[in-house]
């Protein structure tokens, strides 16, 4: 069983936002895929959904399955991570207001997806694309 | 505890899934922050919140919540709603503030979600 997925997400589509990760646990359901398993894929996913729609200039969610690992890549087109130890701080956020409003941009992402995940990695620099590499073993 | 009586606590009118109100919820988490929402860890959780906008309904699905309280008599839109059905979640509005709420409920049984890193 081998399935790679990609998702476009738009730089704040929020009226889209979510429904990547959506799609992905409807697709981790009908492969069998333990509840509490999806449930923290789709906890990270849709993190991830929601940082590249606040913070970057759009990107992608990739979801590739593989016997024993649910892989989650979440990759944008800039602008990039200033100070990563700082964005993995809970509580440290630069979400502008409107975000806050819509009940989001509280500096719990990065430091959720890492904790939902088995494997989490980012690689990041200001003027760059950001990529997130969340695993998850089955 | 049964959702029908989660509604007659809070006097709650039921704005969707009347067909899954004899569901059961064990806790309650209460917030307006989506953010802390994601971030506990527990099955059969009631959302009660006075955020009311798609991405509630959102954050819901992700955490496999089958139920939400809008509090202050806030009503959702059309959008949020339907949402709401697709996903069969039940949601109940009630014109008790925030912390009413969570007292009635409280005390009547339903304690608190723990966020997952206590």
């Amino acid at each position: 069983m081998t399935i790679k997925l990609s998702y476009e997400i738009g730089k704040n589509d929020f009226a889209k936002a979510g429904t990547a990760s959506s799609s992905i646990k409807k697709v981790l359901r009908q492969l069998g895929i333990s509840a509490d398993l999806i449930r923290r894929v789709a906890v990270a996913t849709y993190e991830a959904e929601m940082n590249i729609v606040i913070h970057s200039d759009g990107g992608n969610i990739i979801l590739q399955v593989i016997p024993e690992k649910i892989q989650i890549t979440a990759l944008d087109r800039g602008p990039g991570i200033a100070d990563i130890d700082m964005a993995m701080k809970e509580g440290y956020s630069t979400a502008p207001e409107e975000v806050r409003e819509m009940g989001f941009g509280a500096g719990m992402g990065l430091p959720n997806m890492k904790r939902c995940a088995d494997e989490f990695s980012i690689t990041s620099s200001l003027g760059n694309p950001t990529e997130l590499i969340i695993v998850f073993n089955i | 505890m049964n959702l029908r009586e989660v509604q007659r606590l809070l006097d709650a009118e039921i704005l969707c899934g009347e067909e899954a109100m004899d569901g059961e919820v064990n806790t309650v988490f209460a917030c307006d922050l989506m953010s802390d929402v994601l971030a506990f860890n527990e099955n059969k959780t009631l959302l009660v919140t006075g955020l009311v906008n798609p991405h509630v309904i959102r954050t819901a699905e992700m955490m496999d919540i089958n139920a939400i309280v809008f509090v202050r008599g806030k009503v959702p839109d059309e959008e949020t709603l339907n949402l709401a059905k697709e996903n069969g979640i039940v949601i109940l509005g009630t014109k008790n503030i925030l912390y009413t709420s969570c007292g009635i409920l409280y005390k009547s049984g339903l304690i608190g979600a723990k966020i997952s890193s206590e």
